[in-house]
């Protein structure tokens, strides 16, 4: 029997014997369950699973992430996802905009920008469907876009988003975690600048135990470089993917 | 002189010391390091991704796409001419073969998972080291998979069956030698690359796919640890 939250390797067995349940990342052989992914097992009740610690993106449902545009087709968008499945957005889950047919749909989105969107189904062929249709989901503006690691996210956010509203509040910009591991930052070039900075270091040291007073303290002495207070009328309009 | 004592010291069951690291290329999605004695492979796994062109695409499971490579001045003797050759492309494919068996590659239809295997130093055993390397790389690249693949190669020097055999030994000439690369998987004790340079009679293949077992599950337990170094820091 495996210990709880413990490193796990393909082929490892996690448990014997018909009481355990193998869930995502495990597999049963004969009476015995083993895993088929590289990450933490974690024994609840009866089932036994393991979050992945490392890998590409693998969409799933109801996750939010930011998408950009690679391709317009007839009847909507096709999105880049930052793995290996496009995703389809239809013009029903696009706007509430009555469209004619026929019409330029790059007024709506165009090639190359980005959005924050929904996964609304993924198919067991890994056909993804997104949906702007939702709170907080919407097309994105300027600002900058950087990649993470997607198994960083939860900890870049932060409980409750406590880590990321950290870093909005002492670099003056307003940022968008998506799922996929995409993140986008606008603000003031130097505010931009050092927020990248705090996420690559929240990246590195992910591990760390009392991040956020470290990073917290980090932001403290650099923002001073920062200029300028976020008004309260933008600091309303900030949001970000889920946990 | 018949070859009853190796030329390096170690016992005839003995592969030579092994050094393994996880995620030693930034960029690519997973990584690791294998070095056994003076042989040293690195393997890169980019994917899933997507794959092009599209009629490469296969709807039911991902593609597995493996390159081998060693590098100008990996070798011992001449410098190795860059770019593809005929052994370069068996090697590729036997180490696809290999790795194939314990993927769930059918989890990524029409995507390509692409295992990049180069050698900056060979003393022979390197497909085998770079099976080792691949492998610790996959799982790296979180990709699902039902086990890992260790690899050793065993084989005989005159009448002495051995594991690892070095460049030293395979060249032996006093001698007849067979070279014999096997790789397993651990929890089912099935071998999916078994190759032969030379020959051997059947009890002593039989001998050495035992003595290439029990290798196997030594390294298997020394690529294990690497993959939970890499990682033991995430726990918290």
């Amino acid at each position: 029997m495996i210990k709880e939250k413990e490193i796990v390797v393909p082929g490892e067995t996690l448990a014997t014997g018909m009481e355990y349940l193998p869930s995502v990342g495990t597999y049963r052989k004969n009476d015995a369950i083993l895993a088929n992914k590289l990450g933490i097992a974690v024994v609840d009740g009866k089932v036994i699973k393991i979050i992945p610690v490392s890998g590409a993106y693998h969409p799933k449902r109801n996750d939010t992430i930011i998408a950009k545009v690679i391709d317009i087709s007839m009847s909507g968008w096709r999105v880049d996802t930052n793995c290996a499945y496009s995703a389809m957005l239809s013009m029903k889950d696009a706007t509430s905009d009555f469209i004619r047919k026929g019409e330029d749909l790059t007024k709506y989105f165009d090639i190359g920008e980005y959005m924050v969107c929904q996964i609304t189904q993924v198919t067991s062929q890994n056909l993804v469907d997104v949906t702007l249709r939702g709170p907080g989901l919407k097309k994105l503006g300027k600002g900058r876009i950087i990649e993470v690691s997607p198994h960083k996210v939860p900890r870049i956010i932060g409980k409750q988003g406590s880590m990321v509203s950290l870093i909005k509040d002492h670099t003056n910009t307003r940022i968008t975690v998506g799922q996929n591991g995409i993140v986008w930052i606008q603000g003031e070039p130097a505010g931009e600048i050092l927020a990248i900075k705090t996420i690559r270091m929240i990246e590195e040291q992910s591990h760390i135990s009392g991040l956020t007073d470290k990073i917290k303290e980090y932001l403290e002495k650099n923002s001073l470089k920062v200029e300028g207070k976020k008004d309260e009328k933008q600091k309303s309009e900030d949001d970000q993917g889920e946990e | 002189m018949a070859y009853i004592k190796r030329h390096d010291g170690r016992k005839m069951e003995d592969f030579r010391p092994v050094e393994a690291k996880v995620g030693v290329v930034k960029r690519a999605d997973g990584s690791a390091m294998f070095k056994i004695g003076d042989t040293v492979a690195l393997a890169t796994v980019y994917g899933p991704r997507e794959l092009h062109p599209r009629f490469l695409q296969n709807p039911e499971r991902g593609v597995l796409r493996v390159s081998y490579n060693m590098m100008p001045f990996s070798g011992q003797g001449d410098r190795v001419r860059p770019g593809p050759n005929r052994r370069a492309k068996e090697i590729a494919m036997v180490t696809e073969k290999a790795l194939f068996p314990v993927l769930n590659l059918e989890n990524y239809p029409n995507a390509v998972v692409d295992v990049m295997i180069e050698l900056p130093q060979t003393d022979a055993g390197s497909r085998c080291a770079g099976i080792c390397a691949a492998s610790m790389a996959l799982a790296d690249a979180g990709i699902t998979m039902k086990d890992m693949v260790p690899a050793v190669s065993v084989g005989r020097v005159g009448k002495q069956i051995l594991v690892d055999l070095d460049y030293y030994e395979e060249a032996y000439d006093e001698e007849t030698v067979a070279d014999i690369p096997v790789a397993l998987i651990p929890s089912t004790d099935e071998f999916t690359l078994l190759q032969m340079d030379g020959d051997v009679t059947r009890e002593q293949l039989k001998e050495a796919l035992e003595m290439g077992k029990f290798a196997c599950k030594k390294i298997y337990d020394i690529q294990k640890q690497a993959l939970k170094d890499k990682f033991a820091g995430d726990l918290k």
